[in-house]
C-alpha cells in the first residue's frame, strides 16, 4: 500500500447508504468533483424509499458516477491517495453495492480503503464550506432515516451520542404528516413550502420527550411518532366535522413543533456541556423554521452555529471522501479489505 | 489473463484463467458474507497466481440469477474493476457456469440445474448435452421445485436445489455451486470462438417486492 499521509490528500469518496449514489473527489477539505445520483423517484410511488429499488438503482449509477467525478475532478482514478466508503449505518443491501466498488477500486489502484460512519460523514461535510471543525463540537443530524445528537471531540476519531429519536427519525415525520396532508412525496419540501402561509402557533401540537419525567430519562432523546398522530388526529377530527382542513396552519404548526424540540435539545446540550459550537446536517436542515429558530437560540445563548449549504445536508458523496481525507490526514491506519457492510454501525465507530 | 468471479449462489469463487488453463481458483461455499469476502479472495488469487491487478486483461462475472444483494456484489465488483483497469467486462449465466462445470465433470445426456432462490423457489435451467458443450433449451426462471413439470423434474439435477427440495428434485448430481475455474473455461473458449457473452447486467428474474401506496384522498382545504 502507497503511504497516503499528507498534507493534501487526494481522497474518492462513496456513499450509497440509502437512496443516493454520490461519488466525489476531496483534496483535503476542498470538494473537486462531485457527483450524484438519486432514485428518490423511484420511491415516490411507494412512500418511502424500497431497498430493493434503492438496491438496483445504486449498481446501475455506482460506474457513471465514477465516471462523472474523475472528470469533473479532473482526475485520473489512479491519483486518488486514498478510498473512503460509507460503511454504515443505512441499508444492507445498498451499502454494500458502494462497499464492494470501494474496494475493488483500492485493491486495482492499490491505494487504502476507508470505511466511514455514515453519520460522521455527515457531521463532516460542513469542512468543505467552512474550514476544520471546532472540537469539540456538539452536532445535530436530521434526515429522513436518522435524528441524532452528538457530542464530536475529533471527526476521525471521537464521536459521541448523546441521544438520538427513539422513534421515527425527523424526515420521516415530515414525510408521514404530508402523506396525511395529500402532499407529495418525500414530504419536507412541501410542507415547507405551504407553511410560509401558515401560523406556526396555529395548533398546539405536542413536544415529544419533553416532560420533567422524559427530561430525565431522555434528555437528549428525541420522538416524533406522538408527534406525527397527534396531527393525524387533529386532521382527521377536521375531516369528520366536514370542515376545511387549514393545511398552512397545519404544515407551520407542526413544523414549528419539530424545529422547537430539535434547537431546544441541541442549545441544552450546548449550554449543560460547556460546548459554545453547534454543527446541523441531514436533508431536513433545508427547512426553513430549523434554520432560523436554531440561529435564534443560538444567538441568544453565544452559540457559534454552522450549517452548511443544502447540498452537502443530503446524502453525498462529497462527505465521505471529507471524512476519509481527514483520516488519511490524521495518520490513521486505513480498513481491512475485509471490511463489511454494517447496516446498524453505532455512531461511535467513527471508522470502520 | 482473465478474473472470473461468481456471488450468484451463497458461494463466492474465483478464478484466474491464462488462455490455456485454471491457474488459481478459491471459493468460499455456503457464506451469506459476499460482501467481506470477495475482494479478499481475489487479492489471494492473483497472489497465489503470481498477479497484479494490472496483469488482467479482462474480467468475467457470473450475472445470476441468484440472490439479489450477493450478485451484485460480484457485479459491481466485476464492473468497478474493468473500469479501474480498463479491461473488458464479460457477464455470463450463473447457471451456464454450472452446467458447464457438469458438462466438463463427465454429464452425458440431458439435465437440469436448479439453485436456492429462497422463499421456497429455485432458480433453474435445462441443458442439451452435445460433443462440443451444453446448450440451454429452457429458463432461466425461478419456480416451486414441486411446480416445475415432470419432464424436467426427472432430469438429473445439479445445484443446492437437490439438497433443499430432494423430494421434488430427487436425481442429484455432484456439481453443487458455480466454479469460477469452471466460468473461466467457458468464457475463454467462447471469446476463442468469437461468440458473444452477456453484458455484466443482472438477471434479476424477480421485480422488487413492494406495493404502491393506496392514494389518501386529499385533505379538502
Ligand atoms: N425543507 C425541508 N423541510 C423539512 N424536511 C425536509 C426538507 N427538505 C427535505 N426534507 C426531508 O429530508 C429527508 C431527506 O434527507 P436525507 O438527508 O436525504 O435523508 P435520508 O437519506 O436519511 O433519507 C426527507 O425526509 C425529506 O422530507
Ligand atoms: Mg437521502
Amino acid at each position: 500500500m502507497s503511504d497516503a499521509t499528507t498534507d493534501e490528500p487526494l481522497v474518492l469518496g462513496i456513499e450509497s447508504s440509502c437512496d443516493e449514489t454520490g461519488v466525489a473527489f476531496v483534496r483535503g477539505t476542498t470538494l473537486v468533483g462531485d457527483a450524484l445520483a438519486s432514485s428518490v423517484d423511484e420511491h415516490a410511488r411507494f412512500g418511502g424509499v424500497v431497498p430493493e429499488v434503492a438496491s438496483r438503482a445504486h449498481l446501475e449509477s455506482m460506474i457513471p458516477m465514477l465516471e462523472r467525478a474523475s472528470a469533473e475532478a479532473g482526475h485520473r482514478l489512479d491519483d486518488v491517495d486514498a478510498i473512503a466508503v460509507t460503511s454504515g449505518p443505512g441499508l444492507a443491501g445498498a451499502l454494500m453495492v458502494g462497499v464492494a466498488s470501494a474496494k475493488a477500486l483500492a485493491l486495482c489502484l492499490d491505494k487504502p480503503l476507508y470505511g466511514v460512519n455514515h453519520l460522521a460523514a455527515h457531521v463532516c461535510a460542513d469542512v468543505l464550506d467552512h474550514g476544520p471543525l471546532p472540537e469539540p463540537t456538539v452536532a445535530l443530524l436530521v434526515s429522513g432515516g436518522h435524528t441524532n445528537l452528538l457530542v464530536v471531540r475529533d471527526i476521525a476519531s471521537d464521536v459521541e451520542e448523546l441521544g438520538s429519536t427513539i422513534d421515527d427519525a425527523a424526515g420521516e415525520a415530515y414525510d408521514k404528516v404530508a402523506r396525511v396532508l395529500g402532499l407529495p412525496y418525500p414530504g419536507g419540501p412541501h410542507i415547507d413550502r405551504a407553511a410560509r402561509d401558515g401560523d406556526p402557533e396555529a395548533i398546539a401540537f405536542p413536544r415529544g420527550l419533553t416532560s420533567r419525567k422524559d427530561m430525565e430519562r431522555h434528555r437528549f432523546d428525541y420522538s416524533f411518532s406522538g408527534l406525527k398522530t397527534a396531527v393525524v388526529r387533529w386532521v382527521e377530527a377536521r375531516e369528520r366535522a366536514g370542515e376545511p382542513v387549514p393545511v398552512a396552519d397545519v404544515a407551520a404548526s407542526f413544523s414549528h413543533a419539530v424545529a422547537d424540540v430539535l434547537t431546544r435539545k441541541a442549545v441544552l446540550a450546548c449550554t449543560e456541556l460547556g460546548i459554545s459550537d453547534l454543527q446541523i446536517g441531514g436533508g431536513v436542515t433545508a427547512n426553513t423554521q430549523l434554520r432560523e429558530l436554531a440561529e435564534k437560540r443560538c444567538a441568544e445563548a453565544g452559540i457559534r452555529l454552522r450549517v452548511p449549504r443544502i447540498r452537502l445536508c443530503t446524502d453525498n458523496g462529497a462527505m465521505v471522501a471529507a471524512l476519509g481525507s481527514q483520516m488519511v490526514m490524521r495518520g490513521l491506519p486505513p480498513s481491512d479489505l475485509a471490511l463489511p457492510a454494517d447496516s446498524s454501525l453505532p455512531v461511535a465507530s467513527v471508522q470502520a | 489473463m482473465l478474473l472470473a468471479i461468481d456471488t450468484a449462489t451463497q458461494a463466492v469463487t474465483v478464478a484466474v484463467h491464462d488462455g490455456a488453463t485454471v491457474v488459481a481458483e478459491q471459493a468460499h461455499t455456503d457464506t451469506r458474507r459476499h460482501t467481506e469476502l470477495l475482494t479478499p479472495t481475489i487479492r489471494d488469487v492473483l497472489r497465489e497466481a503470481g498477479l497484479r491487478p494490472r496483469d488482467l486483461s479482462a474480467v468475467a462475472v457470473g450475472v445470476g440469477p441468484g440472490p439479489f444483494t450477493g450478485l451484485r456484489v460480484g457485479i459491481v465488483t466485476a464492473r468497478t474493476m474493468g473500469l479501474a483497469l480498463g479491461v473488458p467486462v464479460h457477464g455470463v449465466c450463473s447457471l451456464d457456469a454450472l452446467a458447464h462445470a457438469t458438462f466438463a465433470a463427465g454429464q452425458t445426456r440431458r439435465f437440469l440445474v436448479a439453485t436456492d432462490a429462497r422463499r421456497k423457489e429455485v432458480y433453474w435451467a435445462a441443458y442439451d448435452v452435445t460433443d462440443e458443450g451444453v446448450r440451454r433449451t429452457d429458463g432461466p426462471d425461478v419456480a416451486r421445485p414441486a411446480e416445475l413439470p415432470g419432464h424436467l423434474r426427472g432430469l438429473p439435477t445439479a445445484g443446492r436445489g437437490t439438497e433443499l427440495y430432494p423430494e421434488a428434485l430427487p436425481h442429484a448430481l455432484p456439481q453443487l455451486d458455480v466454479s469460477a475455474g469452471a466460468l473461466a473455461t467457458f468464457v475463454t473458449g467462447a471469446l476463442r470462438r468469437g461468440e458473444s457473452l452477456l453484458e455484466p447486467q443482472p438477471l434479476y428474474l424477480r421485480r422488487p417486492d413492494a406495493v404502491p401506496q393506496a392514494e389518501r384522498t386529499p385533505v379538502t382545504p
